[in-house]
């Protein structure tokens, strides 16, 4: 088969070894790569049930059939590993230029196995791979471990690694490559922290082949047409103009834009923090990942102060964290705290939806400032600075901040007040006011996250189609739908905004093209709900139920003050019963041995 | 009747951030674009009042009109 490079690396850190093996390509044709296959491998290897932390847990690297290629937007790669935020199964992918390398190296994989007894790094070259001392680097923050690295290495390889976040095992720590790129959510940086493994860093020199020139010319040119005529992602278009923070003010204007930690829908000093203010007044140049023609990354400028200098821009989740949810209008002290959250190697939506938990616990007389040390008022900019600071290398208070914001809850007697599914904080899009986001957020089989079925682009966007935010009827269709081509294109390993223009037809011409496999279209699409049922068989396992589909009793209970959805609760109850019909499971959660027959699961089914 | 008009992302090139503007009671949304000398077709999101609305709807005195051009993010 061509589009995979058919090997994978196999690393045991406990004794040191490095294998090479056959890529299992009777899995490839069924998962295709990157979160689907990378699920499969973790699936198979290990006991749903154990600790995350521990030795026994695996961390895999995965690229997609598509990654590397000339296909559009095709830099991304998933890392999937048992979370330790969630406890559920842990998926994220990242773009930049390190999945391509991977391939080019001629990899499509990589499986971390045990844990080292002192810090390491892995190298590649090519063929020469080798584990290496990473004793110097432990303690460095991502920029600094990436310049070292490049320099005792190949100039121009690329670097995944953690920072000090990821070392101290914050539960949301971030695995990041090219300085800024992020596997962000769910903390992955924490279990490959557990197994003392700083950074991977690759160099590679080989092409990619593909089944079909001709045709996969043909096609990625269709897609990238489609794509720079897009009035999203085109030329001059929202995303490449205005980067993903130009959400924040379409979402301030419906009322749709958590507020002081959930307890409002709109935020008065929306526009500034929102993408037009940060292009006005922050933005140097766009940035762009591998061979992606819309180029939303937004490079920008901190004028002043210990972090002064040229750095990643806040994506719209992140800033919305330190934004609307802790009350801050300060765009330069939000650019600030997420750039800082780029050097410790931690995830801004939880940490910053974390920090608005506990400014809540501290206006409710929860939380002391003689028992934080500090300050923690809805509104001060200088706080999310400091707490974010403290908790990546867990100091004082911010020792329990990095247990993310149900556990600090918990602890203070208020698991309510923490605005997370399964432990995981939800970002941007108010699930009351936004219904079908309400059951994106219960069912997303890696809790709270929004790009596990992006329900927002009908029912806000209007792509492709537009769709009543505040009607529940018809949502659960749409949202298995959108999940199960999310988990398509997570697993093929393109971007996922490429989907704001092209849609299945043109990412199965590319994968038909890709990788010879003649599936339809409704085959490719199959493969995703393949992927989205074995995540669930993994998580069942885990120990979840269906107790864990649900949201926060202040999404169920308190209903929305302002705006359209004025008096509107998450009407979940009705969209996950009509959910679970549809995706075949049964009312508790748990997949039918029809479906699981259906999707050649059948030997995965449930004890 | 008065309208508060807010213009977003490329719609305030050349324009304005909001500004409240007096129309003939009744106007519609279709209206206020040819005043504003915007496509309908380039509009991708209108809100009446923080609500999606179809272009032919009218508003009334007091009613804040957010218009948006293509735009995603996530």
């Amino acid at each position: 088969m061509k589009g995979w490079t058919g090997k994978l690396i196999r690393v045991n850190l406990t004794e040191k070894t490095i294998k090479i093996e056959d890529t299992n390509m009777d899995d490839a044709k069924l998962y295709m790569g990157g979160r689907g296959l990378g699920s499969k491998y973790l699936y198979d290897e290990i006991d749903p049930t154990i600790d995350p932390l521990s030795s026994e847990n695996k961390l895999i690297y995965m690229t997609g059939p598509l990654t590397g290629t000339y296909a559009t937007c095709a830099g991304r790669f998933n890392i999937v590993t048992k979370a330790p935020l969630t406890g559920t199964i842990g998926a994220s992918n990242s773009g930049g230029n390190f999945g391509p390398e991977m391939k080019f190296a001629g990899y499509d994989g990589i499986i971390f196995e045990g844990k080292s007894e002192k810090p390491v790094y892995l190298h590649i070259n090519n063929d020469t791979i080798e584990l290496k001392d990473a004793s110097h680097l432990w303690g460095k923050d991502v920029s600094e471990t990436t310049d070292t690295l490049l320099l005792e290495n190949e100039e121009d390889a690329k670097v995944s690694c953690i920072g000090p976040g990821g070392e101290k095992q914050v539960l949301f720590a971030t695995i990041m490559n090219d300085k800024d790129r992020a596997a962000g959510r769910s903390g992955l940086g924490a279990v490959m922290g557990s197994k003392n493994l700083k950074a991977v860093v690759i160099k590679g020199t080989n092409g990619i082949d593909v089944n079909d020139k001709f045709k996969f010319m043909d096609a990625t040119k269709d897609a990238k047409d489609k794509i720079l005529a897009n009035g999203v992602t085109g030329i001059g278009g929202g995303l490449p103009s205005y980067g993903t923070q130009v959400l924040v003010n379409i979402l301030n204007e419906m009322h749709s834009l958590p507020t002081h930690n959930w307890r409002t829908s709109r935020f008065e000093d929306g526009d500034k923090i929102s993408g037009e203010f940060l292009a006005d007044n922050y933005l140097i140049r766009n940035k762009s990942c591998f061979a992606c023609p819309i180029g939303c990354g937004r490079v920008i400028k901190i004028p002043d102060g210990k972090y002064k200098g040229i750095v990643a821009g806040p994506e719209y989740e992140a800033g919305w964290a330190y934004g609307a949810s802790c009350g801050v209008n300060d765009m330069n002290a939000i650019d600030k705290a997420n750039h800082v959250c780029n050097l410790l190697g931690i995830d801004p939506i939880t940490m910053g939806a974390t920090i608005a938990c506990a400014m809540e616990l501290y206006d409710i007389g929860v939380l002391s400032k003689e028992e934080i040390g500090g300050e923690m008022k809805f509104g001060n900019a200088d706080s999310i600075l400091e707490w974010t600071e403290k908790t990546g290398n867990r100091e004082g208070f911010g020792d329990l901040l990095a247990l993310g914001s149900y556990r600090l809850a918990e602890k203070y007697g208020h698991p309510e007040l923490s605005m997370s599914v399964k432990k995981q904080e939800m970002p941007a899009y108010d699930g009351r006011a936004i219904q079908g986001m309400g059951l994106e957020y219960a069912t997303s089989n890696r809790g709270g996250c929004h790009v596990r079925g992006y329900v927002v682009s009908p029912e806000v966007l209007g792509i492709p189609h537009k769709t009543d935010p505040l009607e529940t009827e018809g949502k659960a269709g749409l949202l298995k739908l959108f999940q199960d081509l999310t988990a398509l294109v997570d697993s093929s390993d393109i971007c996922l905004f490429s989907t704001f223009a092209i849609g299945l037809p043109e990412i199965a011409s590319m994968l038909r093209a890709s990788t010879g496999l003649e599936l339809s279209d409704e085959e490719f699409l199959l493969v995703g709900e393949r992927i989205w049922n074995l995540e669930k068989l993994f998580n069942l396992e885990a120990g979840l139920t269906k107790e864990d589909d649900t949201l926060p009793p202040r999404l169920l209970n308190e209903p929305v003050t302002t705006g359209p959805a004025k008096g509107k609760v998450a009407e979940l109850d009705i969209m996950l019963e009509e959910y679970y019909e549809l995706r075949g499971w049964d009312q508790d959660s748990i997949p039918t041995d029809e479906k699981l027959d259906e999707l050649s699961l059948a030997n995965k089914a449930l004890a | 009747m008065n309208i508060e008009v807010r213009l977003f992302a490329t719609f305030r090139k050349g324009r304005w951030k909001n500004k409240f503007i007096d129309f003939d009671d009744k106007s519609n949304i279709k209206d206020i674009l040819d005043y504003l000398n915007i496509e309908e077709d380039q509009v991708s999101i209108a809100l009446i009042n923080g609500k999606h609305s179809h272009i032919v709807e009218e508003l009334k005195d007091g009613d804040v009109l957010a218009l948006f051009p293509p735009v995603g993010g996530g």
